[in-house]
């Protein structure tokens, strides 16, 4: 998460929010907001570390960039969260993501669940992909200026992550016998994770306007993915959902690991820049 | 993140043809992408990719080829519709225009009296 922008081949696009913009500004937000862009920041962040695993192990080089990009476009949705959130408390979107424990994160379990395969993967970016659609796509509404804008570059990179796990459930559900066979497993395996997404707490309800209710997303999540299933001839999993919590701070043992993997560098070495 | 990884998810195994139960993986076929950039009036050719097919491909495309800001439109072509000129036959094909100035404007000189040249 360095700041280095000096790429003489970069085009900075049009007038879209950076976090170096969010940090440099007067904005603070208040305890609850900041608590609230935590949860989404922390979302991005760990959906992002657990995709750039895949970078050099997808089926094809060329998946391995589209999946390097989304983890990239994720990466940016975490910064511009985690800055605005540290804010608050006087701290940098580094001291977040690098120096708080586990149980200080508030990500949901569905995102630190492991890759799998590649079509557990997919279910997994599916399922995502479709919450944070609607919730950004509500998030530009926001009483909250600096929310309402990050959610507003945040929607239109969603919007492909969703196109592209859309496009590969398709083409596995309806390629091979052990392509289906897989994306079938996979979904099985995600859907555990789904109900956690749409669970409405206290904070969200004391942030009415500014925040986006969970639940409110519920339908329309469940008829972008009934629609797609019946093109790919696929049936929502009937299993127990798993016991969530990720938003109070408690998660599953994949966390761990995965945080000591991504913060090790940092931690051995601080201060460090390159 | 390095090799040896301890979050790597033991499932984790990109499909290939040494995998059992796996059908043997063919190569996707292979296509070619043409970009227009934003000042650009044409489509130009900017590389190849490997896609399963023409929606994918288009995807893939945007991903290799237009991560900072090169273009506004693609093009993919499957390379296998691509139908080239015969190397061996550069002569006959490409020499002709040899000493053929006349075909060039600069041979001309400007009459007197024309404006606007």
């Amino acid at each position: 998460m360095s700041e280095s922008n000096a790429s003489a081949t970069r085009i900075t696009p049009g007038n879209a929010l950076r976090p170096e913009d969010i940090a440099a500004s007067d904005v603070r937000p208040s305890e609850a907001v900041a608590e609230y862009a935590l949860r989404l920041g922390d979302d991005a962040l760990i959906l992002a570390q657990r995709l750039g695993w895949w970078i050099s192990r997808a089926p094809e080089l060329e998946e391995d960039v589209a999946l390097g990009n989304i983890a990239l476009d994720q990466i940016g949705h975490a910064r511009s969260f985690l800055t605005y959130a540290a804010r608050a408390w006087d701290k940098t979107e580094d001291d977040l993501a690098y120096f708080r424990g586990e149980d200080e994160f508030r990500s949901t379990h569905l995102v630190e669940q492991p890759n799998g395969d590649f079509a557990r993967t997919i279910a997994r970016q599916l399922v995502v992909s479709q919450y944070q659609f609607a919730l950004y796509s509500r998030l530009v509404s926001s009483s909250d200026a600096t929310l309402a804008a990050i959610a507003a570059k945040a929607v239109k990179e969603v919007d492909y992550h969703r196109d592209h796990a859309r496009q590969w459930v398709l083409r596995l559900a309806l390629g091979t016998e052990e392509s289906r066979r897989r994306m079938i497993e996979g979904l099985i395996l995600t859907w555990p994770y789904v109900g956690e997404l749409f669970e409405d707490d206290s904070l969200v309800k004391e942030l009415e306007g500014t925040a986006v209710l969970p639940s409110s997303l519920r339908e329309s999540f469940d008829a972008e993915i009934h629609g797609l299933f019946a093109e790919a001839d696929l049936e929502v999993p009937e299993v127990p959902a798993a016991v969530g919590g990720g938003r109070r701070g408690e998660h599953s043992e994949h966390l761990g690991y995965l945080l000591a993997e991504m913060q090790v560098l940092a931690r051995e070495h601080p201060g460090a820049t390159w | 993140m390095v090799g040896g990884s301890q979050t790597g998810d033991d499932g984790a195994k990109a499909p290939s043809a040494e995998q059992p139960g796996h059908p043997t993986a063919e190569p996707w076929p292979l296509w070619e992408v043409f970009v227009r950039s934003s000042r650009g009036l044409s489509h130009v050719h900017a590389g190849s990719l490997h896609a399963p097919d023409a929606d994918m491909a288009v995807r893939n495309a945007r991903d290799l080829y237009t991560r900072r800001n090169e273009g506004v439109s693609l093009w993919v072509v499957p390379a296998s519709a691509i139908i080239t000129s015969d190397p061996d036959a550069k002569g006959q094909f490409f020499e002709s225009p040899q000493g053929k100035d006349y075909r060039h404007a600069t041979y001309y000189t400007k009459s007197e009296g024309v404006k606007h040249l």
